[in-house]
Parts: C-alpha cells; structure tokens; sequence
C-alpha cells in the first residue's frame, strides 16, 4: 500500500493502482486516474461505467463483472472494450476508486 | 402448525438441505423438494467422461433416492416466485406455499450469450462437458483426434468449478500421451483472467505447472465471438485464436425462474445472497445455497456442503424468532486432476487464498497446492462420499465448515505485502 495525490488529494493506493478507500475518491481523482491510464478524456459515455461501477459496489460491496456491465450499465459490451481498453471492468473499477473486482474463484 | 420448508433443486445443495432440516425437524416440519426430473448427477464426475475415465451411467442416480423418509419430492418446472403471496408457482399451475423457501437451483449454461457459439457447438466444431450428452459427444470426438490445435476457452467468471479447465488441459494432455499422439497436438488454454487461476499463489504454481507440460496460457482473452466455419475465436477487442477442436465452457447464469420472480436475483439470475448468513436479500424467510447464490465463492460442491451449516442453522434462528447469524467464511476445497494418476488439492475462503500446506491438519493430511498420487486416490474416493456422507448431511470428524489456517503455510503475498 502506498500513498500519491490526485488533484490535490492524498489517496491510498494498493500494488496495481486501486483505491483502498472508495470514500477517497472524487470526480477529480477518476479523471487522473483516467489520464494515467491512456483516458485522455472522460466523456458521458466514460461516467455512465464509471458511475455505475460505484452505485454497484457501493451498494452490493462486489464489481460487477463485465457482463453485467454489458446487461446493466447501458453501454454495450463492445463499447465497453473502446471505452476502457483492454479490460474494461478493471480500468473502469480503478477510475471509479473501487478495488479491482476479484473474479471470484 | 407444522413448517412449511420448501426448496427448489435437489441437487447437492437442496438434498443435503432437505435431509438436515428432516433430521433436525422430523414430522414437525412438511418438506418439500421440487426438480424438474429425477436425475441426479454427480457433475465432478463429468470431467472424467471425455477421457473414458468415468461411465455416464455411474455418476446419475435417482434424485427422489438421495432424499430422507418423509421429504416429499415433487417433479415439476418452476415458473417464478411470488415472493408476496410466498408461494411457488409451477409451468403446470400448481402452486406452494411456504414458511421458508430455499433457492437451490444451480446454474445454467449460457452459451447464446456468445455470438456464433450455439452454432459452433450444434456444427461439431465447438465441444463442452458441462452437460453429460456433451461429454459424450466430446469422447467420441477425442478418440479420433490425432493432430490440430485443441483450444481450451473459459468465457467468463463465474464458473461451476473454476479448476475444471484447467484440469480438462492436464487430463487432455495426459489422454494424448497414452494414445502416442501428444506431440502432434498443440493445447492452449484461453482465459478471461489475468493467470492460470483467480489467486496469486495458486496462479503461479498452476501456470508452472501448465508449462511443464507444454501448455500454452492465453490470458485476458475475453471472448466476443466463436468462429466455427473459420474455426477462431475472436475476442472483444479483436485478438484471434485459430482452433481444430474447440472446448467451451459458456457464460453461466442463474435459472430462468428467478429473473421472472421480481427481486430475487441480480442481471445473471443469481439469488442476491448475504455472503455470510445465506439469507436472501429480497425477504427474510427466502435463503439460498450453492450455486443458485451470487456469493463471491467457488461455485462447487464443497462451497455449498460448507454453507449447509449455516443455512440450516439460520432457517432454524429464523423459525424461532432470532436474527441470522453470519457464520459462513467462503470455505471450499477442490482437488485438481492433473493426469498421470496425480493430483493437487486446494483449500480456501473469502479472505485466505489457496497456500501450500497439508489438510486438514498439519502432521496428518493432503498436501496442499503440491501434485501427488495421494490426492488423486482421495478424489477418486470422494465418490462414494457423496453419495454417502454429504448428500445425506452427515458431518465429517476433522472437516470443519469453516475454513483451518491449521497445516497451511501463509506466504509474504498472503499476508498483503508485494512481492
């Protein structure tokens, strides 16, 4: 674990990125997170995931998966992966500030 | 007034659920188990069929046998809940009602949530084994396979029995090697995730242990499309895999009944579960066990005989009055084939991934996370256990419910520190 600032805000980070804390996290620090990661902007379609993800793992303490994504976020699998590249359920958790979904075993 | 217990499913967890609640409750509860046939199969048993390691007629028994004296068993197909009124509604208009409902009715298999894969599967050019008539179709299939590309894809999280690739891998590999054809046959196995496994420790010992055998590991593959014609699958962001045989295991869902009962189940059709206590999230005398459940564990049989505990200990703590206690930690246990007579066994919750160690205790137990012929005989004789001891509830000296840190060896990854 360790510690950087995102637009002024000192956050908690684990090995990969994520946010330990989700309460550390406001709409400043995603878009950061974003641009650190290859999103050089976060458009409507980006906070639609985005938002999303929160609501979700706020409220059932789990990441959706990505196909759940696909059924519930209103944004099709396919521009999920143009979106956020390469894996969009863990890029998308990662600028939400939520822990990298776990994939249960 | 007599209880009224009624559960959907008997399979693994509804039967051994049935038969607890029967032994605790007698005539003072009415229960009943509702299936839409009377086939039970013991679904470990599947990864052996392709290979002619295990006959189909011998993993299917009677699901009405399975159940105790005086549990009524019902042949009939769900329609929804109405969660409500609290009754079941049947295809046939018939109707239960009940004091508690148990939801124990597995997972389904999705593969239309895959562009081109019912296709591929209906042409011959796509095999499974998650059900027995593929199985078998996938053994006729292997007997003549001599030369090609045998593709191995997962298509996403979750999966019943996660191992299952990976051992179909080790026992393919195995397979081919006694037919004398190993070296003309490439395997690669074609994952979602980010390694061999879900978990740190066990990823690198079964990514090694993949390469020992010339395994090839394609990871973060998520697979869009199934080109059977072509033979190629194609993910998301446009990567290719060329196939000569491909084995899909599709996307899973929760039974259909449970998206048509408003409330009960997430986007998948997985009952919105407490991780802890089992109790549903739509109303308090509505529980679930195993992989019906959206609970963030191992959807396999020995998650769900290590949550029977505290399912009927809450459906007890709920007859009487009392608020449900959060007993279950994630434990489970599988043990992987991996072909020559050997095998590995893992053990694991919520909160503690697979490690290497010895179970259940430290001086007297399996080895654990290590291949040998120990545990490949004690998955052999995990069998007739099922039959016998965990379908009819039975507890077992030394396996505990909840998960031992007893004989496991924590490592620096384990205890939250980066390598």
């Amino acid at each position: 674990m360790s510690t950087v600032t995102y637009a002024g805000t000192p956050v908690e980070v684990d090995a990969e990125g994520f946010l330990e804390d989700p309460a550390q996290w406001n709409e400043q620090v995603g878009e950061q997170i974003a641009a650190e990661n290859g999103i050089a902007e976060l458009t409507d379609r980006h906070w639609m995931v985005v938002n999303y993800m929160r609501d979700s793992y706020l409220e059932n303490g789990t990441a959706p998966s990505i196909r759940t994504l696909g059924k519930a976020s209103g944004v099709p699998i396919k521009e999920l992966y143009s979106l956020f590249p390469k894996g969009p359920a863990k890029l998308a958790a990662k600028v939400a500030g939520i822990p990298k979904p776990r994939g249960c075993i | 007034m007599s209880k009224r217990i009624l559960i959907i499913g008997a399979g693994t967890g509804g039967t051994l659920t049935a038969n607890r609640l029967r032994r605790r409750y007698g005539d003072r509860a009415q229960i009943t188990v509702i299936d839409a046939d009377d086939r039970h199969l013991y679904q470990p048993g599947l990864l052996f069929v392709p290979f002619a390691l295990a006959d189909p007629d011998d993993i299917v028994r009677s699901r009405a046998k399975q159940l105790r004296k005086g549990i009524n068993f019902h042949i009939g197909e769900v329609d929804r809940v109405d969660i409500e009124a609290e009754e079941v509604l049947l295809k046939d208009g018939s109707r239960f009602v009940y004091d508690v409902l148990v939801v124990a009715s597995g997972s389904s298999l999705l593969p239309e949530e895959t562009e081109g894969l019912p296709e591929a599967l209906s042409q011959g050019s796509a095999f499974g084994f998650y059900t027995l008539d593929e199985a078998v179709a996938l053994r006729e299939k292997l007997k003549g396979f001599d030369s090609g590309h045998l593709v191995m894809n997962m298509v996403e999280m979750p999966i019943k029995c996660p191992v299952a690739p990976l051992e179909f891998c080790f026992l393919a590999d195995w397979f081919l090697h006694e037919r004398g054809v190993r070296s003309e046959v490439e395997i690669t196995y074609v994952t979602p995730l980010d390694g061999a496994f879900t978990k740190p420790v066990a990823s690198r010992e079964l990514g090694d242990l993949l390469k020992s055998k010339d395994i090839r590991l394609e990871t973060e593959f998520a697979t869009g499309q199934v080109d059977g014609d072509a033979g190629k699958l194609i993910s998301w962001d446009e990567r290719e895999i060329p196939f000569d045989l491909l084995v899909s295991i599709p996307v899973h869902g929760g039974a259909d009944f449970v998206s048509r009962s408003e409330g009960l189940g997430d986007e998948l059709g997985f009952v919105m579960t407490d991780p802890h206590t089992l109790q549903s999230a739509v109303a308090p005398n509505i529980f679930a066990i195993g992989d019906a459940t959206n609970l963030p564990a191992s959807k396999a049989g020995s998650a769900t005989h290590f949550e029977g505990d505290t399912l009927t200990a809450n459906i007890e703590r709920f007859f009487d009055g009392e608020e449900p206690e959060g007993t279950y930690d994630g434990h489970a246990n599988c043990f992987i084939e991996t072909g020559f007579h050997k095998a590995l066994l893992i053990d694991f919750n919520y909160e503690v991934e697979p490690l290497p160690g010895r179970y259940p205790f430290a001086r007297v137990g399996l080895p654990l996370l290590r291949e040998s012929r120990l545990n490949h005989m004690a998955k052999l004789a995990f069998q007739p256990f099922y039959w016998h001891a965990l379908l009819p509830g039975r507890d077992v000296p030394g396996i505990g419910a909840q998960m031992s840190m007893d004989g496991k060896q924590p490592t620096p990854s384990n205890q939250g520190e980066s390598e």
